[in-house]
């Protein structure tokens, strides 16, 4: 095993991962949103409401073929990079992500064609059914994650038959309530991020003056969902917490930046964690509310990181600050959503031009949130690939040198600037030129797999299309 | 047992989808590349725009299928292959967003025209020299590749990576007969002549080449002379396509390319068997647990399996007939 090879896999892997989520988060969030439109439409027969789907729909095409071309190359990469966990836990991850493959794909597929240019083909409650099936579509595909990735984290319902992880009881695998503390989290995260990029773009055209109707929808929509959303999210976020506690105390002991046992615990609000030292630097710490926090005790003893051999105890800085990042975002979007809400009920907020400033530049709160989120649940995890069963280490392919993943992660670095780039540009283009744009004929040249064609309006028809 | 066969029979299915369907757009790729003309570039564009996205996705069901149901070989021939693949995944992706960024870039298109074409080709190099490489046996020691970082290349798996280029640039012509009119139609029917005496020209240097090598291949086709149907069968559909391209059946061409390309696939899965990893790994070695194989039965392959075949037969029939000459993508 070499250790640079694993250094730059790692990196490969996280690098990969990161560019992909930012697609299916904002899509996750947005076909949901777009079926909530859809409906609001159907029962008011409002034309704004369809203008702002049609526009979306635009958005959410372009962000969907990134999240797929980006989705392929992870699909491989557990065999190129990591082949000694491939091969040892595909019984069991392996299958969830073909199932992950066969039923989020075929909605997806089937759906998508019709939402893109099935409407005048189709009964207006049926196309209503469709993007719904879009949305679950793209919801199922996050329910498959997040049960490989909490298998991960926490593997149960497995028995090791000759080194490899085998499926003992898929029911204790699907049903793990870690599965479903986490799962919830990211479906919130993901409804944030869409409407956090709803609200910013209403925000936006509010400050250039254009697009009144459609941007207060935007904006108050967005902002609604949100202000109830933030809460949920903070609530699922301390739930996914405890579980860490009870699973993961030493990922537990990093991300508060505890070294010592503490009873009471306090909690660390701010540090510069020293590894070497094991110790923290200019710490703000509030005396038992570490306790509190972990058991919701008073009296409570937390155990630090000393409690655990070196080599088992993660980084602590990554989780530290990536945790603290997160519940950053968290607070500010819970700031922006009551205040902004409350703004826009008393028609007050066309006055407030810093606070619509403040929520069209925060549209990237729960990007960063996310990431920052998946930095503290992976970096946390290390050093094992899966929870106290094996390491990353064991889980590169042993024969990987250092020359070839240095050359594919150069590789991945240029394509993806490349692509990210034009892509970034294409989506900034649809959303300057708003939604005044009139409704979009049906584009016959868009079909059910190629998403990203839907922003092409001048396709000659010669092709049957519809189905 | 009997879950085993389904899913080695999943993948088969997966694989030769994979290969007729993505082979002809990643043909008409390469094809693309080989005409400046801009008339013609965007017929070529259109006959596969509506479906090029379907047919990649058979790929990802590949690699799932391989990892869920016969890990080792996923984990194997993944890491095996490690710097092609990589290659492979660049080419697949900038020549998939080449169709959408191609149509809004003006001054920099042939950015785009450069990455179409050329993803393609680098997408079919990889994948023929992949199986080229197979053939004449990894490297592999204690289940585990010992090859190094270029233990894939030889100067047979070069030979089958320009040999399935000339396959899938064959398939992609056959297409462009079957959906083009005019112009794309003829230059196709003058192409696909010599692509095939070129692919057959690489069929019998791969055959002369497995002969001097003794390669372990050979022997099956002796032990099992019953599988000298497919080599049949591939004479005859090449018998039928050269009557259809001097009749000019515009339909026939891809079918029977389609049933060359079946044949050979036929032909090599069956002097694999039972190996999947020729020749270390078996297909019974490799498959996952019953309780993997049955979980991912019971769901996917009765229920979604048949849909998605369904599915992709649907979108072809929407897509049927001849795209213009004049549709503009």
């Amino acid at each position: 095993m070499d250790a640079l090879a694993l250094l730059l896999s790692r990196l490969q892997f996280a690098f990969t991962i990161s560019f992909h989520i930012i697609f299916p988060s904002f899509t996750i969030g947005l076909a949901a949103w777009l079926t909530v439109l859809e409906a609001l439409y159907l029962k008011t027969g409002r034309p704004a409401y369809r203008l702002v789907f049609e526009f979306w729909l635009k958005i959410f095409g372009v962000a969907f073929g990134m999240g797929v071309v980006s989705g392929v190359v992870m699909g491989f990469q557990f065999g190129t990079n990591w082949s000694a966990f491939a091969g040892k836990v595909g019984p069991i991850q392996g299958v969830l992500l073909s199932y992950e493959t066969f039923t989020a794909f075929f909605l997806e597929a089937s759906f998508f064609g019709i939402l893109l240019f099935g409407r005048s083909r189709v009964p207006p409650w049926f196309y209503l059914f469709s993007t719904a099936m879009v949305a679950l579509g793209t919801t199922l595909s996050a329910f498959w994650i997040m049960v490989n990735n909490s298998w991960m984290q926490v593997p149960v319902g497995y028995a090791t038959v000759n080194g490899q992880y085998v499926p003992d009881d898929w029911a204790t695998i699907i049903f793990s309530p870690v599965v479903w503390v986490r799962f919830p989290h990211m479906l919130l995260a993901s409804y944030l991020t869409g409407a956090s990029c709803v609200a910013g773009t209403g925000a936006w055209y509010l400050l250039r003056g254009e697009y009144h109707a459609e941007a207060r929808i935007m904006l108050r929509m967005g902002l609604f969902l949100a202000a109830v959303l933030v809460p949920a999210q903070l609530f699922f976020g301390h739930l996914v917490g405890d579980y860490v506690h009870d699973k993961q105390p030493v990922k537990f002991a990093a991300i508060e930046g505890r070294w010592h046992d503490e009873q009471p615990a306090s909690e660390v609000l701010i540090a510069l964690p020293d590894e070497a030292a094991q110790t923290n630097h200019y710490a703000i710490s509030v005396p038992i509310l570490g306790s509190l926090i972990g058991s919701m005790s008073f009296t409570s003893k937390e155990v630090g990181l000393s409690d655990f051999p070196v080599q088992d105890r993660p980084p602590v800085a990554i989780p530290f600050f990536a945790f603290r990042v997160m519940v950053g975002c968290g607070l500010a979007m819970l700031f922006l959503a009551w205040y902004g809400s409350y703004l826009s009920v008393k028609e007050r907020i066309g006055e407030k031009r810093w606070m619509l400033w403040a929520i069209f530049l925060g549209f990237p709160l729960p990007w960063i949130a996310i990431l920052t989120g998946w930095f503290t649940a992976e970096v946390g995890r290390q050093p094992w690939a899966v929870y106290g069963v094996l390491r990353t280490a064991q889980a590169l392919t042993p024969f990987l040198t250092a020359r070839e993943a240095a050359i594919s992660l150069v590789m991945f670095c240029a394509v993806y600037a490349f692509i990210f780039g034009f892509g970034i540009y294409y989506i900034y283009r649809l959303l300057r030129a708003g939604p005044a744009g009139g409704l979009i004929e049906p584009p016959v040249g868009a079909v059910p797999n190629r998403p990203m064609s839907v922003v092409h309006h001048h396709v000659t028809p010669t092709v049957p299309a519809g189905e | 047992m009997s879950m085993i066969l389904f899913w080695v029979a999943v993948l088969a299915i997966s694989i030769l989808l994979y290969v007729l369907l993505d082979g002809f757009d990643l043909g008409v790729g390469m094809l693309f590349g080989m005409t400046g003309d801009k008339e013609r570039r965007s017929a070529m564009l259109s006959a596969v725009s509506p479906v090029w996205d379907g047919n990649e996705t058979w790929l990802i069901v590949v690699g799932v299928v391989l990892w869920g149901a016969f890990p080792p070989v996923y984990a194997t021939l993944l890491s095996a292959f490690y710097l092609p693949l990589m290659f492979m995944l660049a080419g697949l992706i900038l020549r998939g967003v080449a169709f959408e960024f191609r149509a809004r870039a003006e001054a920099s298109r042939w950015v785009w025209d450069i990455a179409f074409a050329g993803g393609s080709f680098v997408a079919t190099f990889v994948q023929g020299m992949t199986v080229g490489a197979l053939v004449e046996g990894l490297p592999v020691a204690n289940g585990q590749y010992a090859g190094g970082d270029f233990g894939w290349a030889s100067p047979f798996a070069v030979l089958c990576g320009v040999g399935l280029c000339f396959g899938y640039a064959l398939l992609g012509a056959c297409w462009l007969v079957k959906k083009c009119e005019g112009d794309v139609r003829d230059e196709a029917y003058r192409l696909i002549p010599r692509l095939a005496i070129g692919l057959l020209a690489f069929l019998i240097v791969v055959f002369v080449y497995a002969l001097i090598e003794n390669l372990r291949v050979m022997d099956r086709w002796l032990e099992r002379p019953v599988l000298l149907i497919f080599p049949v069968i591939g004479v005859i559909a090449i018998a039928v396509l050269a009557h259809s391209v001097r009749n000019r059946r515009d339909g026939l061409p891809f079918t029977m390319v389609a049933l060359t390309f079946a044949a050979a696939f036929g032909t090599l899965a069956i002097s694999f068997w039972p190996y999947m990893i020729p020749f270390s790994v078996t297909i019974d070695e490799a498959a996952a647990p019953h309780a993997s194989l049955a979980f991912m039965f019971w769901g996917e392959g009765l229920f979604v399996f048949p849909l998605m075949l369904i599915y992709a037969a649907v979108s072809y029939a929407v897509f049927r007939g001849k795209v213009r000459p004049t549709e503009h993508y």
